[in-house]
This record gives structure tokens, sequence and C-alpha cells, in this order.
């Protein structure tokens, strides 16, 4: 038949066929996210934002919208895993009795998987790199990253990632393998379809976007410091910041190796991991893990950081222990490539093997204890102040300490042989990464917040939004413990034993609780955004804060500081205020800052084309793509007018605009 | 590298990255070319009967290859950037030898194991 052949080559693999038009919940899905999108895409149309949304943000080289850009990737994509978890308790709580719930299992199974991967990859991921790329630079005193380009190319690499993995719920289907796609399932013989391949293709692209965040980062922490701020005078989340792109960098190209090893056997027939021909599947879930592991602590460590920051300013006191904290937190870092292991201890290499890996995890207990501890001494005789940075830190310290407890359960080999793949691992992981990671980014959200915009969060909303939270995480997870426990696995659809559905049904009302949790954060959004006027702050250190960030007006100008500063302490901007730190008036002088450029975008969009293209086999458009995208990065190197200067007028103006606005507060200009 | 951090010095960031010769990129160049040469000719030329030999030969001709290409393509030596160069490779090194280390250490066992029953399913294909 000439003419489907002539559309193979046209659309690859993609056929009208690939449309979910039979499944209602897509369609309906479908069709609200269309009608918001038009709204929304309407309404930047009808108020004539385009131009200004590209000029100041999308092509915009700053650290700090890229950072608020990076916050409102993770939170929208929040909301899409969120969806999933709703869809996945709704089902485990209806599919008892006989019910086979509501989902269909090609659809339940894509849904934990997609749950999985996005709530790790676009939401964890883009929420820390958001808050270190906001807070990192005005930390250490300086005026941008030290690779301004790449830091716009790699959220917008990132944000490719995370079309490509939404494309997948309209345009074909998703993986059905679990969130790591382990073989031989996710293998070309029992995956056929494109749902293994939007899983690699969306990780690669977004992959590029992490690796290179990370060498930025740490190419900006090293090289761009303050004057006088040694690395031990470095602020605790910059020191977190930095171990966590170490572990990037290190960690990553693991994940993207094992992708290509994967791609091979999926594309050209290769027998990496497919058994046979000496192949050996164990060996993609060993190499996974070598990334999988260092990628926990990647997502917990700028967390620990954000806690830090927030129990010492909250406390009114220096952090507790700055030295054993830095060091904790290096052990941390390479520890976290000695315990791979421990998330297959049953997949069969032996004692002495399980011993090692056991007992390296166990240890990690130890840094992590000793910062429990110095937060714990940190606060104790402090004078501290319950804001909401403060609850999400305390809620942190108990919920992370059951989190952690039942981590080192499950590192006793002959313990994890019985809870392996059950749901008390499903409720130990969601314990520490809402706990720790969720929770951490809720504390820098609402801490930081009123740096980025120049008003803080609504307090109401935010304590409403807390509650929700920190109640609805206990009562969906409590109760997976105790199924766990009872020997419930794990990614189950339907259920035999009756007496078990009151467990889900509790942690259902978690799940709801946490619903409330969510929109009550939306809510506070919009309410603080409504009363910006009563929520300014004009003093540019809102919470009597500890380090240079708190030093610059909120928002910060875009030059960041006028003069940078000079520092002679761990806690610079503590330091400054009781010398009774002078701000300069005059002397300016013109600086020079990097230039916005649309060519991050393009690329991105050009990798999603290529992604999207060899998803469907459309090998025109995967070819053409790439060379398109060859020849813009290379072009882009040759922009040699990559810099432009601030007048020293401008800088002049927005200074005075500052101390205008500290008179306006009764601080002293 | 740092312009945004010193305003008036937005085009003197050039002073700071090691520059390389031509001679030694030939120098690099033809080392690389040789050491990719000889593991083809140890191969295709059936130099030694022992396969254990070949490869080792190989993985040495690709040790000295990586350093090769420092030193020669990366400027590095152990004072460039005030020793974070050395630092970095140093933490390199540590975390190449656990993961190639550990995975062959965890496979071995592994294939100790359980293997048997799937050696002989391997042979059988």
């Amino acid at each position: 038949m000439p003419d489907s052949s002539f559309s193979q080559i046209v659309f690859g693999r993609l056929t009208l066929e690939s449309f979910p038009f039979s499944d209602p919940i897509l369609v309906g899905t479908f069709t609200v996210v269309a009608i918001l999108g038009i709204a929304i895409l309407a309404a930047i149309t009808r108020y004539g934002w385009w131009g200004y949304l590209w000029k100041e943000w999308f092509t915009s080289v700053d650290h700090k919208r890229i950072g608020a850009m990076y916050m409102v990737l993770g939170i929208v994509m929040l909301l899409r895993g969120f969806s999933d978890a709703i869809m996945m308790r709704l089902q485990q709580a209806l599919a008892f009795g006989g019910s086979e719930g509501y989902l269909p299992p090609y659809h339940y199974d894509q849904i934990f998987t997609a749950h999985g991967v996005i709530m790790i990859f676009f939401v964890a991921m883009p929420l820390i790199t958001g808050l270190m790329n906001f807070v990192v630079p005005l930390q250490i005193g300086a005026r941008d990253v030290a690779f301004p380009f790449l830091n716009n190319f790699s959220f917008w690499m990132t944000t490719a990632g995370a079309v490509l993995v939404m494309a997948s719920l309209f345009i074909g289907e998703f993986a059905k393998t679990g969130w790591l796609a382990y073989p031989p399932l996710s293998g070309i013989l029992y995956s056929p379809g494109v749902g293994v391949d939007y899983f690699i293709w969306s990780l690669q692209i977004a992959g590029i976007g992490t690796t290179l965040s990370g060498i930025n980062l740490i190419a900006t922490i090293v090289k761009m410091r303050a004057p006088g701020m040694t690395l031990m005078r470095m602020p605790v989340f910059t020191w977190t910041a930095l171990c966590s792109n170490v572990l990037i960098v290190a960690a990553f190209p693991v994940l993207t190796a094992v992708l290509v090893l994967m791609t091979l056997d999926r594309y050209l027939g290769t027998n990496f991991f497919a058994g046979g021909l000496g192949g050996n599947p164990m060996m993609y879930v060993n190499l996974i893990w070598m990334w999988g592991h260092p990628e926990v602590y990647i997502l917990i460590l700028p967390a620990f950081g954000v806690y830090s920051e927030v129990a010492a300013t909250f406390s009114g006191k220096r952090l507790f222990g700055y030295t054993s904290m830095v060091y904790a937190t290096i052990v941390i870092t390479i520890l976290a490539y000695l315990v791979w292991l421990h998330h297959f201890f049953t997949m069969g290499s032996g004692a002495s093997v399980n011993a090692f890996f056991g007992i390296a995890t166990m240890i990690i207990s130890i840094p992590t204890g000793a910062k429990i501890f110095n937060w714990l001494f940190t606060m104790y005789r402090g004078r501290i102040r319950f804001d909401e940075p403060m609850l999400w830190t305390l809620a942190f310290m108990l919920t992370f300490v059951i989190g952690g407890m039942t981590g080192v359960m499950l590192a006793i080999p002959p313990a994890d042989f019985v809870l392996h793949n059950s749901l008390f691992l499903v409720a130990h992981f969601h314990n520490v990464i809402i706990g720790g990671v969720v929770f951490g980014m809720f504390a820098g959200i609402s801490y930081w917040f009123p740096k980025a915009f120049g008003f803080k969060l609504d307090p109401f909303w935010g304590k409403v939004s807390f509650w929700f939270w920190v109640a609805g995480f206990y009562v969906a997870f409590m109760p997976l413990y105790l199924l766990g426990l009872m020997g419930v696995t794990r990614r189950m659809r339907v259920f035999q034993d009756d007496s078990l559905q009151i467990w889900f049904i509790i942690a259902g009302f978690g799940v709801f609780l946490i619903a409330l949790g969510i929109a009550a954060f939306l809510i506070q959004i919009y309410v603080s955004i409504r009363d910006r006027e009563r929520l300014a702050d004009l003093t540019g250190d809102p919470w009597n804060g500890r380090t240079l960030e708190w030093s610059t007006s909120s928002p910060p100008p875009s030059y960041n500081f006028a003069f940078t500063p000079v520092v002679h302490d761990n806690d610079a901007w503590w330091d400054m205020k009781q010398r009774g730190y002078v701000r300069p008036l005059d002397g300016f002088r013109p600086i020079a800052m990097p230039k916005n450029t649309g060519a991050g975008i393009v690329l991105a969009g050009l990798s999603l084309a290529l992604g999207f293209a060899m998803v469907w086999y459309i090998w025109w458009l995967a070819a053409a793509s790439f060379v398109a995208l060859l020849a813009v990065a290379i072009g882009h190197t040759f922009n040699y007018a990559r810099m432009f200067d601030i007048p020293a007028d401008d800088v002049r103006r927005s200074e005075d605009e500052r101390s205008r606005q500290l008179a306006d507060s009764g601080a002293t200009p | 590298m740092s312009h945004a951090g010193n305003s008036d010095h937005a085009d003197a960031h050039h002073d700071e990255l090691p520059q390389g010769t031509m001679r030694g990129y030939v120098t690099g160049f033809v080392l690389a070319a040789v050491l990719t040469i000889i593991p083809f000719w140890l191969v295709m030329g059936g130099v030694f009967d022992n396969r254990t030999i070949t490869i080792l030969a190989i993985m040495v001709c690709a040790v000295i290859q990586i350093v090769v290409h420092m030193v020669f393509f990366l400027h590095m030596d152990p004072r460039s950037e005030g020793g974070w160069t050395l630092l970095a490779l140093g933490f390199t090194i540590i975390i190449v030898v656990i993961m190639i280390a550990g995975s062959l250490w965890v496979m071995y066992h592994l294939n100790a194991n359980v293997m048997p029953l799937g050696r002989e399913m391997n042979q059988s294909f």
C-alpha cells in the first residue's frame, strides 16, 4: 500500500489511533486543559503580554528570573503529578469486593509511572534548581551565575522534557513500567509502544539541562564569591547547593549513559540489558541506581540548607555547629555513592555484598542525625518566631526523623527482604521526600518569596496550607506503613482482601487533605498578589536575616549589588548590621551585564522536536531538527556582543529609589 | 567567566584561561592518534594469542589516552585554577573507581550466586 508507507515516512508511527479518543478520562482532561490553555493564551494576547514575557522572562539570562520560572514549572508540574496521585488513591480505595475500580490496567500503570517520573524530575528537580538559582548568587554577593546563557538554556531544556512528558498524555501513551523502567519489561519485546520512548527522550532532554545547570552553579560558587567569603564562611545553603551540584555533575552522566544503552537496545536491537547474547538486565538496575541514589541526596541537601538558614534566622541565633554542618554535608555527598545497592538487596548478590551496603547505608544516618541535633541546638534558648518558614522546618524535623528511622529499618538486608517492594517502602520514601524535600521547598518559597517579589506571602493562607499538608501527609502515609507491614505490595490495581479497604480509604482521605493544602497554597499566592500593598516589604530584610541576599532591595535590582560586598564573617549581613554598615550612596560606576538571548528557547524547542520525532520514528524530522540544533548552537557561538553596560546614572536612580523605600519603611538608609 | 562580578574587567577573563600552544596541540593529536591506532592494530592484526592480554593492553592505552587528553587538550596541571582542577580530578577518580569496582564486585557476586542456570541458558541461545 503506497498510501500507508507514505504516511509512515511523514508521520512515522503516529496515526489517528495514537490519539486516545476512546478514553473518556483523557478526553475530559484534554478538553479542560485545552479550554484553560486557550483562555490563558487569549488573555496574554488580549493584554499584549507576549512582548513583555518574551523580552523580560523567556529570553532573560537573569538568574533571579530563571529561578522564578523554574519554580513556576515545578508548581505547574506538581498539579499534574498530584492529579496522578489522586487517581491512584481513588482506584486503590475503590478496587475491593470484586470491583475493578475505575482504571483499566494499561491506564493505571501509566499513571503510577508518570507520577514517579514527574514528581522527581519535573517537580522536585525544578524546585530545588530554581531555589538554588535564585538564592546562590545573592548569597555569595555575585551579580549573576558564571554562565548566564547556559542557565537560560538549562531551564528551557528542563521545560522541553516536561512538555514531552505532558504530550504523552494526549498523543500516544506513557511508559507502563514503573518510574525507573527496568528491563526486560521496558525492552522492545514487552513494551513495543511509545511509552518507554517518551520516558527515555524526556529524561535525556531534561537531563542535559540539569547537568549543565549543575556545572554552572559549581563554577559560580567556586569562582564568584565576594571578597572575604572563604569556603568556611559560605552560608550553609550555598554549601549544600555546592554539594548537591557536585552530585548532579557526577551522577547524571550515569543516567545519560544507561539511557543511551537502553535506547540502543530498543532502537538498534543491541542486547546490553536483554538477557541472552551476554546482556544482563540486572546491570541496568545496578547502573540506574548508581544515579538514583545520589539523586535523592541531590534533592534533600538543598532542603537541608533551607532548614539551616530558616532555623538560624527565626531563632535569632547563629547556626549551631556550622563546621560540623559543612562536614556532615560533605560526608553525605561522598557516602551517597556507596549505598546504591540497598535499592536491590533482593537481587541476589549475596550476604557479603548486602552487608557492606547495609552498613554503609546505616552510617549515613550519623551525619544526618548530627544535622538534626545542630538544628535543635540552634533553636535551644533562641527567640523563636513561628512564621511560616519556621513551621515547615519544625514539621520537617518531626516527620523526617520518622522517615529516617524507617529508612534504617530498610537498610537491614534481612528486614528488606520482607519489606522490599511493599507499601512500607512507598511510605518510607514519601515520608523523606515529602517530609524532607517538599516541606523544605515550601519553607524556602515562603522564606525567599518577599526577596523575589517585594511582598510577603499571606500568613493566614500559608498556615492553612501548612496544617492541611502536614495533617494530610500523616493521614495519607501512616496507613501505608501498616499495610506494608501486613505484606501489601506496591503498584497493585485490585485487592482481594476486603479487610484492607479501610486503610486505603483513610489514605485517600489524607490525599484529599493534601489537596486542600495545595489549594490553600494557590489561594495564598492569589491573595498575596491581590494584597501586595499590605504585605509589601520595603526594607529588603523582612525576617531580620543573616546572609547577604537580605542586604539588597526586594526585589533586588538586575545587577544585585551596586558594589560587591566585602565579607568578614559567616553571617555576613548580620555582621554588617552589627557593625553599623552604611550603604554607599555615591560613586556608582557602569555595570557590565549579560544580554538576553532567545537562543536557549530555540535550542530547547528543536530538542523537543528531536525527542518527539525519535519517539514516533519520524526520521526526517529527527534528522532535520538535529541539523538545525547543531546549526543554531554553532551560530550562537558567533554572537560576540553578549554584554552591555548599565549606565552609572541608571544604577544611581535605582539605588536612590531604594533609599526612598528605606526611608518610607522607617529604617536607616 | 566572572564578567558579571567585575564590572570594569568584562574582557579580562581570557587571561585566567590556560592557553594551548600549536606545538602542544600537535603533540596531543599525534599521541591520541597513535593510542587509537594501537588497539585497532592489536585486535585486527591478532598480535597476542591471549585474549586477556589484548584486553589489558587496550585498557592501558585507554587510560594513557585519558591522561593525554587531560594534559594536552584540557591543559590540566596541579596548579591550574588554584588547585580546584586537581581536587575535581581526585573526586572524579574516586567516584569512577567506586562505580567500576563496585559494579564488578556486585555483578561478580550476582553471577556466582544465581548464574549457573543462566549461563546454561545463555549457552543454549
